[in-house]
């Protein structure tokens, strides 16, 4: 009883507390209630999924009215394991945040700023962990809302148009999510998703739930930024205050990367995505997605946006592993959710670790700095080879398993796909690498110091768990295994 | 002290090297006797390691298994010794040479070449002591990386492009082909460790068996086989102690040791043998070796032709594994050991020419043999050695490599690799005959050149010495290379 309690208690907190510190009169007081929490949610969500996966599935009835009527959490290895990637980052970037939002964001508004942080983290937190499917958008909406809001936050004034191209773009997408849930709704009268999934393969066939499928798919594939609908996130990224660059790079898509699933394989019977044209979108798309982003990131010249644009090709390999619709597949995507969290928030936090040192992340200002900030570059070699897919770091164990479900299909060329991605990486990283390294210094730039330990400590938390996870899988892999059966094999 | 433990501390020190060489930054003595103390430490502990191994002892240990079935895991094996040996033992050599070269060139960023030396040399270890193909293309892609800042050494616009040429097509090739080859190989056989007579009989119809050799043979771009051969000319704007040791040892060397093992431990020769795996690909192989000679007497620039040169003496050994007998295999192991201590008496020639007068064209060392004699020597001795004749140990591997041929009954081939002694005879004997015997152009002389600083000189003497004493006593690289062969 105990168990579920928690598991309610993991959204409730961050969402009472963000009211409670907008009204802190300062910005540090703010900040070191926002750890506490996040803190705690880390570690109740660490619990949770260590529940979950020697109990099983945590199911929690809010207001005591039981499922399919009242509103269920429902918890099994997928979402406990989501929730520890959002938890954890978050209690890894807020020690980030202390330095970099005094920099960042006027005094005055850093408890807003912090008090939409913690909404931001709720909604997330509550999108995964709902069973009900209208209880989604609605934590999808609150998410979303805090995001506009601290996308705007940036310093640059090009922050306020992109937070309104996101808002445009996500307000469409939650729209069409409603839309399909509505369809649904229409024909199945229930909004809880075990519910869905039990009613319907009986429905499934009219028209009706076909329109609802679609609208839901491309609902979420523009929160999850799929090419070609990733036209928000560039900008987003590049203007947004750095902390919160690193917070949604690595959450939010992932966010919106489990709801995808959970409505493709969960929720519509077996069998429904392999007949639907989804599947060979998702592949077409994914490996759109990773040749073009890719080869747009070589040609960025602010770093933000190449990594912005790295992500969007990172997204490709996690559609084409939900396109291949096989058990390896899908737990090579959910190994690259995971696994990519922690690359691109190791990235972005070194690169937002130079930002705090000479308050610009454009490629030509970046000469020679990595003689400078020796840490800093090291990190970003270390995140970056991890991007590549060397082996010996995450990123390659994600890269094995997406291969080995691509020539399981026999799909020849996407391993090509996915091995070209990787040189293209090469090409990124190495002209970052090569800047910072071999082209000679400015001359303004001479007493730039390495970035305090504050944003380097937790870079290379990020850094070291890239390497350990590329050593040890057995939670990644192990648990990504067991996300599939639950993901798959729910007992209809 | 137990094996594993010896094991452990050999792939480690070079590793702790580096660590003492960047703390030891401030001042240059203390950091090049750090690099010293460390590479006579590691010759010291592969000469401990070989002995110990001919005795029967087993070295293996497991650092980490990723995914099941899948580990970081070391094992020595004759090969790997045979490798490791000619890498540690040379280390030392170069080192003390390389001290001589950036002292008398008064390079820059010295700190760094030696660190990313030591971490370089550390890498061929493990690779040479890998247990399985995993473990392998992990620290065949961390070689690469760590030897691009020594490549892009100089840091000007030739040596960015040089590095990014090196890397691009290194690492191009290692993810685009090499590691679609493991991974195949792993899909099929469920299985990645080497195993004495190869894990893929049975396993793989012998009609795609061709196709998975040649993913391997051009994705081991360090093998240097054509088209891929590129990046080695364009690796040369490193500094001279780089291309002596990596880009005519350690790096390319790694290339051919891969293909060697993947013969022998993945492939099996008696499977390659009984369904003649590799009757197209032996013609890639034999094409490079004549055309890269080809090439190489067209180059005027000492290093772009000790480079081509390389090249060719590369494919001889992918030309060995892939005929795949048991005398060709041992005059390919052979020959790692052979041509490695020949062609680095060359280039440490090249360079101490290079500290001495700043002579980088082959057309301006006319009459230099006589202001140089030691340098020179060496270059004839080295270039003697690599033709093969007797007296120099450059004989022996290509006297099994042509056994090798004539045992598989492939005439053609054996011209070949005769017409490629003459090659060689014809690009590398006018270098030291044009020294000792051309006067100078317009008249002028060399009285005001010396010989290059004795650091220098002592190197070229060690290495040129071992070209002479491995033609009367080849034995531990011959009995290492019949143990891999799988004879006893």
């Amino acid at each position: 009883m105990m168990q579920e309690h928690l598991s309610i208690f993991l959204v409730i907190l961050p969402l009472v507390a963000a009211p409670i510190v907008a009204i802190m009169p300062r910005g540090r007081y703010a900040w070191a209630f926002s750890f506490v929490v996040a803190m705690v949610c880390a570690v109740i969500a660490g619990q949770q999924l260590w529940s979950v996966t020697h109990h099983g599935v945590i199911s929690y009835a809010l207001g005591g009215w039981a499922p399919p009527w009242g509103i269920e959490y429902r918890i099994d290895s997928v979402n406990a394991f989501i929730a520890v990637i959002i938890a954890g980052i978050a209690a890894i970037t807020l020690p980030y945040a202390l330095l970099s939002v005094e920099k960042e964001i006027p005094e005055h508004k850093q408890p807003l700023f912090y008090s939409a942080f913690l909404l931001c983290f709720a909604g997330l937190l509550g999108i995964t962990q709902t069973g009900d499917i209208f209880n989604v958008f609605v934590f999808l909406e609150i998410s979303s809302l805090s995001t506009y809001a601290l996308i705007s936050m940036g310093q640059k004034r090009q922050a306020l148009t992109s937070a309104y191209q996101y808002l445009i773009m996500g307000t469409l997408g939650a729209t069409f999510f409603l839309i399909g849930v509505g369809l649904l709704y229409s024909q199945t009268g229930t909004l809880n998703m075990m519910d869905l999934a039990k009613l319907l393969p009986d429905v499934v066939g009219l028209k009706t739930v076909h329109t609802g499928f679609a609208f839901i798919l491309i609902g979420i594939a523009l929160k999850l930024a799929l090419f070609p609908l990733h036209l928000w996130l560039p900008n987003a990224y590049t203007y947004a205050p750095t902390v919160i660059t690193v917070f949604l790079a690595a959450t939010a898509t992932k966010v919106a990367v489990y709801v995808m699933l959970r409505i493709l394989f969960t929720i519509f019977p077996d069998g429904f995505v392999a007949a639907s044209p989804a599947g060979d979108l998702f592949i077409i798309l994914g490996i759109a997605g990773v040749i073009i982003a890719s080869v747009y990131a070589i040609y960025q010249t602010n770093v933000k946006r190449l990594l912005a644009y790295s992500s969007v090709a990172q997204i490709g390999y996690i559609a084409l592993g939900i396109g291949f619709a096989t058990s390896l597949g899908l737990t090579a995507s959910i190994v690259h959710l995971f696994n990519h969290a922690l690359m691109k928030g190791a990235l972005f936090m070194a690169v937002g670790a130079i930002i705090y040192r000479i308050g610009t992340s454009h490629i030509s200002e970046l000469n020679g700095l990595g003689r400078k900030m020796p840490w800093t570059f090291a990190a970003i070699i270390i995140a970056g080879l991890s991007l590549i897919g060397v082996p010996g770091t995450a990123g390659f164990i994600s890269k094995w398993y997406l291969v080995l479900a691509a020539l399981e299909q026999q799909a020849w060329f996407a391993v090509a796909i996915i091995l070209l991605g990787s040189l293209l990486a090469v090409i990124y990283i190495g002209k970052i690498v090569e800047t910072l390294y071999f082209k000679p210094a400015k001359e303004k730039q001479t007493t730039i110091q390495e970035a305090p330990i504050l944003l380097l400590a937790p870079t290379w938390l990020l850094v070291i768990a890239n390497i350990y996870f590329g050593l040890n899988t057995e939670l990644t892999v192990g648990i990504a295994e067991q996300a599939v059966q639950a993901l798959v094999g729910t007992p209809k | 002290m137990s094996a594993e433990m010896l094991l452990q501390i050999t792939i480690l020190l070079p590793l702790l090297g580096a660590i003492g060489i960047v703390i030891a930054h401030r001042n240059p003595d203390i950091r090049e006797t750090v690099t010293l103390i460390t590479a006579s430490l590691i010759a010291v502990l592969v000469i401990i390691i070989a002995n110990r191994f001919f005795q029967g002892e087993t070295f293996a240990f497991t650092v980490a298994e990723p995914i099941p079935g899948i580990s970081i895991a070391f094992k020595i094996e004759a090969l790997g010794m045979l490798f490791a040996l000619v890498a540690g033992l040379l280390w030392i050599v170069t080192s003390i040479y390389a001290i001589g070269y950036m002292r008398g060139h008064k390079e820059e960023n010295q700190t760094r070449f030696y660190a990313a030396f030591a971490i370089a040399i550390s890498c061929t270890l493990a690779i040479a002591f890998s247990d399985n193909l995993f473990t392998l293309f992990l620290f065949y892609e961390l070689l690469t990386l760590s030897t691009y800042p020594l490549v892009a050494h100089a840091g000007n616009e030739d040596a960015r492009k040089g590095g990014r040429v090196y890397l691009g097509i290194l690492l191009g090739t290692s993810i685009g082909l090499f590691l679609v080859a493991i991974l195949v190989t792993w899909l099929v056989t469920g299985s990645i460790t080497f195993q004495q007579g190869g894990i893929l009989a049975n396993k793989l119809d012998p009609a795609w068996a061709g196709l998975l050799y040649a993913l391997f043979l051009f994705g081991i771009g360090k093998a240097a086989v054509m088209p891929f051969h590129r990046w080695l000319p364009a690796a040369m704007v490193a500094p001279t102690p780089v291309s002596a040791l990596l880009h005519a040892v350690a790096v390319v060397k790694a290339g051919v040791f891969t293909l060697l093992k993947i013969t022998i431990y993945i492939f099996g020769s008696d499977f390659i043998l009984s369904n003649d795996v590799t009757g197209v690909l032996v013609w890639v192989a034999a094409a490079t070796i004549l055309l890269a000679s080809l090439i190489a007497m067209s180059k005027d620039n000492l290093k772009a032709r000790l480079a081509y040169s390389t090249v060719s003496q590369l494919s001889y050994i992918a030309l060995g594994a892939m005929l795949a007998s048991k005398s060709a295999l041992i005059g390919a192991s052979m020959h790692i050991a052979m041509h490695a201590f020949s062609k680095i008496t060359l280039f440490f020639a090249a360079g101490a020419i290079y500290v001495a007068c700043h002579k980088k064209l082959i057309s301006e060392l006319d009459g230099l043999g006589r202001a140089m004699p030691v340098t020179f020597a060496a270059f004839l001795i080295g270039t003697l050695s690599i033709i093969g004749l007797p007296l120099f140990g450059g004989m022996w591997s290509k006297w099994y490599l042509a056994l090798g041929a004539v045992e598989t009954g492939q005439l053609l081939l054996v011209a070949v690799l005769m017409l490629s002694s003459l090659l060689n005879i014809a690009y590398l004997l006018p270098i030291p005959i044009r020294g000792f015997f051309s006067k100078p152009a317009n008249g002028k002389h060399y009285s005001k050149i010396k010989e290059a600083p004795k650091t220098i000189l002592l190197a070229m003497l060690i290495t040129s010495s071992a070209c002479v004493i491995l033609f009367f006593y080849p034995d531990p690289f011959y009995q290492l290379a019949k143990l891999a062969a799988g004879g006893s």
